[in-house]
Parts: structure tokens; sequence; C-alpha cells
């Protein structure tokens, strides 16, 4: 039986799912402003952060209103209160972005110590981690979201590369790039937390489809593959 | 050794003429809790829970197969005296049936009925009766009163008060907040609440929200037979059976 409930649910869905736009939108832009070392991209980014604060809280009402007024129970339950969380989880992100943004800002205009390779591959992850975490969610795709959480091994062992590399090749080397090469280490450090971010979110889908708890259980996840 | 379950059926099948209205039904009443059956009008839900203390006994041309155990004893065994039963295993019902005596009268009547003649013991008895059921602050200046005066909560709990008075083991509840209003319908929630310290439990209802609120295990019929039961926290938040997450979110029709 098709319920007006549904409809509303779908528009939570719309929201989030722009949300989760606007989130890998600002961490591209992110790391396009460090790329071409672009300041006023960099301080667009730190200002358009402002909207996404505004979707959270958007979600976030929506969320209580549903649950003070259609009382929820059982999977509508699961998918309110996770969209409640998976919104911090994405307002988070965006601060990561932003983030990054300030480190573009504080680098200025002194050139970058090495070219950028690993930063922009962990980027494109975190975009791909972050679009198909919310996918997964909105359509209880439980193979995307075991993808995603899978994923997540690739953006610790980038991070731990662009470290390594920052570290001994060039910190350790000449301690003149110290000052250049501590930004690209936190900014490797935010988008690998923007990962774990999308992986929440990947593990929220999971308990929302299968009431099944993987945070801090990653054992458990080896039983969720092919079950939708 | 302690027996968690008071009530046991098992391989419950009920027919009225040949209609079948309960199809195997096994499970377990537990000692001190609330146990809520919910399920959409015609499942089952009331004729089991009548069964539980042979109200169905008074239907004509009814067939029962299977056992139900009242601690250990089957309670459609010839030895046992049905009246006695019901004593210790009392129903309330949906609509407020209060006798057209005085609010006192419609609780020392069951006491009489069970043999009670002393007048001191009975006052006695009515009080605590009335007490226990959350009624005596609105009463106690009236109980020469009719009970029909009552508004339809009080009435609710005075019936409450009439099945604590003969001192039973079990309540079962079959729709009893369906013609009150919200706050009568609380006051009966909080009583519940407060008796499944001293009572075993059971409630019929259509309201899942109340089930929810009130009861420890939540048990799932349809068309007569048991879907699902468990702790109410994972009926309501994470059921296992389709059937049961498509009634409880108001997907079924």
């Amino acid at each position: 039986m098709e319920r007006y409930f549904d409809e509303e649910l779908g528009r939570l869905k719309d929201d989030m799912r722009h949300m989760g736009d606007l989130v890998a939108e600002a961490v591209y832009r992110s790391v396009e402003a460090l790329k071409g070392q672009d300041k006023p991209m960099a301080k667009k980014v730190i200002d358009d952060d402002k909207s996404i604060d505004e979707a959270e809280l958007a979600i976030d009402e929506e969320c209580l209103d549903l649950l003070a007024l259609r009382q929820p129970v059982a999977g509508d339950l699961r998918f309110i209160s996770m969209a409640m969380k998976i919104a911090t989880d994405l307002e988070r992100m965006a601060d990561l972005a932003v983030d990054i943004a300030q480190r573009v800002v504080e680098l200025g205009d002194q050139p970058l110590v090495k070219p950028l390779v690993d930063i922009p591959r962990l980027t494109m992850l975190a975009q791909t981690m972050t679009r198909e975490a919310i996918g997964s969610f909105i359509a209880s795709d439980m193979d995307l979201a075991t993808k995603v959480i899978l994923m997540d091994n690739e953006a610790d062992r980038l991070r731990d590369r662009i470290q390594k590399d920052l570290i001994e090749d060039y910190m350790l080397k000449d301690p003149a790039t110290i000052r250049g090469a501590v930004p690209l280490l936190l900014v490797a450090r935010h988008l690998e937390r923007i990962c774990d971010h999308a992986t929440n979110i990947a593990e929220d889908t999971i308990y929302r489809v299968k009431a099944k708890v993987v945070k801090h259980h990653p054992e458990k996840l080896n039983n969720n593959n092919g079950n939708k | 050794m302690f027996d968690p379950v008071k009530i046991k059926a098992q391989h419950v099948d009920f027919f009225y003429g040949n209609q079948q209205a309960l199809k195997d039904i096994s499970m377990d009443i537990d000692v001190g809790r609330v146990t809520a059956i919910i399920g959409p009008s015609g499942c089952g839900k009331s004729t089991f829970i009548r069964l539980l203390n042979r109200m169905n006994d008074l239907v004509a041309h009814t067939v029962l197969r299977g056992h139900i155990y009242l601690e250990g004893q089957d309670i459609f065994s010839p030895a046992v005296d049905p009246v006695e039963i019901r004593r210790r295993v009392g129903m309330v019902f949906q609509k407020p049936n209060p006798f057209p005596k005085s609010i006192f009268e419609n609780i020392a009547y069951g006491l009489e009925v069970n043999g009670y003649r002393d007048r001191d013991v009975i006052e006695e008895r009515v009080v605590m009766s009335l007490k226990k059921a959350a009624l005596w602050e609105e009463v106690k200046e009236r109980l020469r009163d009719s009970a029909l005066k009552l508004s339809g909560g009080q009435q609710q709990r005075l019936c409450i008060a009439r099945c604590l008075a003969v001192a039973p083991e079990v309540l079962l509840f079959d729709e009893p907040c369906a013609s009150l209003d919200p706050i009568s319908t609380a006051k009966i929630e909080e009583l519940i609440l407060e008796l499944k310290k001293d009572y075993t439990i059971a409630i019929v209802t259509h309201n899942m929200q109340q089930a929810a609120r009130v009861s420890d295990r939540t048990a799932f019929f349809l068309l007569g037979e048991l879907v699902e039961m468990g702790e109410t926290q994972h009926i309501f938040t994470a059921p296992k059976d389709k059937r049961t997450e498509a009634y409880i979110t108001g997907r079924f029709g």
C-alpha cells in the first residue's frame, strides 16, 4: 500500500542526496583550489559551507518532525534515525573540506614542495565514497554500502603513502620543506577523515537495511554481501 | 527452579464451527511481564486471549486442539474448575462493564461469589483493590454511588479493581482503552506498568503505539497464525518477518 509517509521519506531522500552532492562538490573544489593554489576558490569553499550547515539543520528538522508526527517504527524508524546521523557525518565532511581550503589559504603563493599525485587520487576516492555512500543509503543498496566500506582500506593506504613520502623524501632530507609539507600532510589527513565519514554512512546503510550493526564489528560485514 | 513461563500455549488450533480461527499457536507468556498481542481485525488475537481463561467455553460449536498450561497445569483438563481458572486469570474487556450497582458492591460481589462472608475482610479487600487500580482517591467519598455515574476511564479502572479483588495471578486486557480518551488511556497504561510488578499481563491492542509503550514482549498475529513474537523493542525497531514490518509500518492493505 502506498503511504503519504513514503512521499515524505522521498523528500527526505532528495534532501540527503542534495546535501551529499554539495559535500562532494566542496571536497572536489577544495583540492582543485590546492592544485591551482587558487585562494579565491578556497575562500568560496569556506563561504559556501554555510549552505551545507543549513542543509544539515533542515534535514534534522525534517527528521524530528517525522519522528514526532508519524511515530515511525521498524525500517522507517531506522531510516529516519540514520538520516539524522548521516546529516551530521556530511556536515563534518564539509568542515574537513573547509579545513583543506584553509590550508590553501595558509600556503598562499609559496610553491608546493612537490607535484600532487596521490592527493588527487585520494580526493577522487573521497568523492566517490561520499556519493556512493549516500547513494547506497537512499537505494538501500547493501552491495554498494559494502563496497564503500572496503574502499576505506585504499584511503588509508594512500594517506600512509602520502605521509611517508612527505616525511622521508622531503621533511627529513631538507627541513626547509617542512613549512610547505605540513599543510599537505594535513590535507591527506583531512581527506582520509572524509573517507572515514563516508564509511560511517555506509555502515549506517547496513543498519538501516538489515538492522545489523557493523560499526566497530568489521567481522559482521562478510555476511552482508549480496543481501538487499 | 524458577519457571519464567506463566502460561504456555502449545500447538493450539481453534475453530468456530468450520471456521478455523487459530492455527497451531505456540507461545509463552512470561511471568511478571507484559505481553502484547497485535494484529489486524479478525487475526485471532482476541480469540486467543479468551482461551487463556476459558472464556470461549461459553461459545457454542467451538473446537479446541492443543494445550494451554497455567504454571504447568493444562487448563482444559477435566479436573480443572473453569471458575477457579477465571479467578486466577482475570479479564478486562474493551468496553467497561460495571454492574448496575454501587462502586463498593461492584467489587464486593466477586468476593461474595468466591465465598467471602466477613464484612471487615470484604471492606479491606475493596479498599485495597481500589487503591491498586489507582481509583481510590477519586471514589473514596462516594463508594455507595452507582458505578454507572463514573466516567468511562474510571469505570474501566473499577473493572480492573474488580479483577484484582479476587487475587488473580494473570490479568488479560482485551482492547482496554478502545473506548477511552487519551488521558484515561494514559492512566490505564500507567496502571498496567504498575500492575506488572505483581501480576503477569497480556494485552490485546489495535494501537501499536500502546503495545510499544506498555509491553515487554510483542506477538504479531495474522490470519490466525502467530507470525512473530519477540522483545517489544526488537519488534518495533527490527522485526524479522516482512509481514510484521508491513503491518507495524502501516503498509498493509
